[in-house]
């Protein structure tokens, strides 16, 4: 089976760090990493009347769907797409070829901006997801669900 | 973790786990309904909007999206992404993209004794993008559903068994938009998931 994707403490804590500190610098509403999965890992920002858990899925789906186009035409992927709106924009692009990193930002920012705090972010971004990688194959990493027995999860299942 | 392979995702800061399970089967064959069935019958607290990429005939187009919570175990709450794949036959790339970091696939089949070869090429459709990924049809988490019985002209279960299910998988007979057998469906395959998860941790 292949690894599971697993995130500690220390490494959720640099993460939030680095996605807040881009909120700031980059004028952005919102700011979110989600995994090519489809799954949030972090969010900063005015995320309350956002709906996190779909945004996470649908561009996750949109990443997915332009890197099928990319390779249709022989690229390896497309690591920036960008949507603009009437009021909001959204700047999506691809850290270390496995997270994506999400920015929403209004006419507070630019393009140009939040291009320029993304590239910054990403490299950091990267170093941490590399860290993680790094403990996730290690052995003994997960000890979680060696824990769990098969009650554990019958009870789960109780009307 | 690894990108694009990584399977289910355990969020320790979080205490969450979250695991991705894929409905699989032939154009119209009810994913879309099981998974709106399952959608209207769940507690609003334990679930999120349900997400359908269709076309405005209602056939799915890219996928149907539900996150789910189903409790906790030893206190991390488990959360089940939800997908549809679109039926169609020349919907594969989207096929593909979608059972990316699966890991539990539900093959939702259509009892309709004309859909028996449309069944047959979805498994097999299955069986080979699964491949792609890297993962086996024989191993992966799976849970096989004969829905439709409520119509008429259909194939008896037990032969759809024997043509489906070669792999002794728990199967269960459904008439989705009804409920019946959607949740022992959904709750099959997730205890599967995380038996998986279990033997792999």
């Amino acid at each position: 089976m292949n690894p599971q994707m697993v995130m500690h403490e220390a490494e959720y804590h640099r993460i939030t760090g680095v996605c807040e500190r881009l909120t700031r610098e980059a004028n952005a509403k919102v700011v979110f990493l989600v995994d090519k999965n489809g799954q949030l890992i972090a969010a900063s920002g005015a995320t309350n009347n956002i709906d996190t858990v779909s945004l996470a899925s649908l561009t996750a789906g949109n990443i997915a769907a332009t890197g099928g186009l990319a390779k249709l035409i022989g690229e390896k992927e497309f690591s920036i797409l960008f949507h603009e709106g009437e009021r909001d924009n959204l700047h999506i692009s691809i850290v270390g070829q496995r997270v994506i990193l999400v920015v929403l930002f209004d006419a507070r920012s630019s393009l140009g901006l939040v291009r320029l705090r993304v590239k910054k972010a990403s490299e950091e971004l990267a170093a941490i997801f590399d860290e993680l990688q790094q403990k996730a194959t290690a052995p003994g990493a997960n000890t979680l669900f060696a824990e769990i027995t098969d009650e554990d999860i019958d009870n789960l299942f109780k009307e | 973790m690894s990108g694009e392979d990584a399977v289910s995702f355990i969020n320790y800061p979080l205490r969450e786990i979250t695991c991705k399970i894929v409905y699989y089967g032939p154009g119209l064959c009810g994913k879309t309904t099981n998974l709106q069935y399952v959608y209207a019958k769940t507690n609003p607290a334990a679930r999120g909007n349900m997400i359908s990429l269709a076309t405005e005939t209602e056939r799915t187009l890219f996928f149907d999206f539900l996150p789910l919570g189903l409790g906790e175990i030893r206190g991390f709450k488990t959360r089940f992404h939800l997908y549809t794949v679109p039926g169609q036959v020349f919907y594969d790339a989207s096929r593909k993209l979608i059972l990316k970091g699966v890991d539990g696939v539900v093959f939702v089949a259509d009892s309709q004794e004309d859909r028996l070869d449309a069944n047959l090429e979805s498994a097999e459709n299955l069986r080979i993008n699964l491949a792609e990924q890297g993962y086996d049809l024989d191993r992966i988490p799976y849970v096989i559903q004969y829905n439709k019985r409520d119509l008429p002209n259909i194939v008896p279960s037990e032969e759809l068994s024997r043509l489906l299910n070669t792999r002794g998988v728990p199967e269960f007979n459904a008439i989705a938009p009804t409920g019946v057998g959607v949740f022992d469906t959904l709750k099959a395959v997730a205890k599967q998931v995380l038996a998986e998860m279990k033997k792999g941790g």
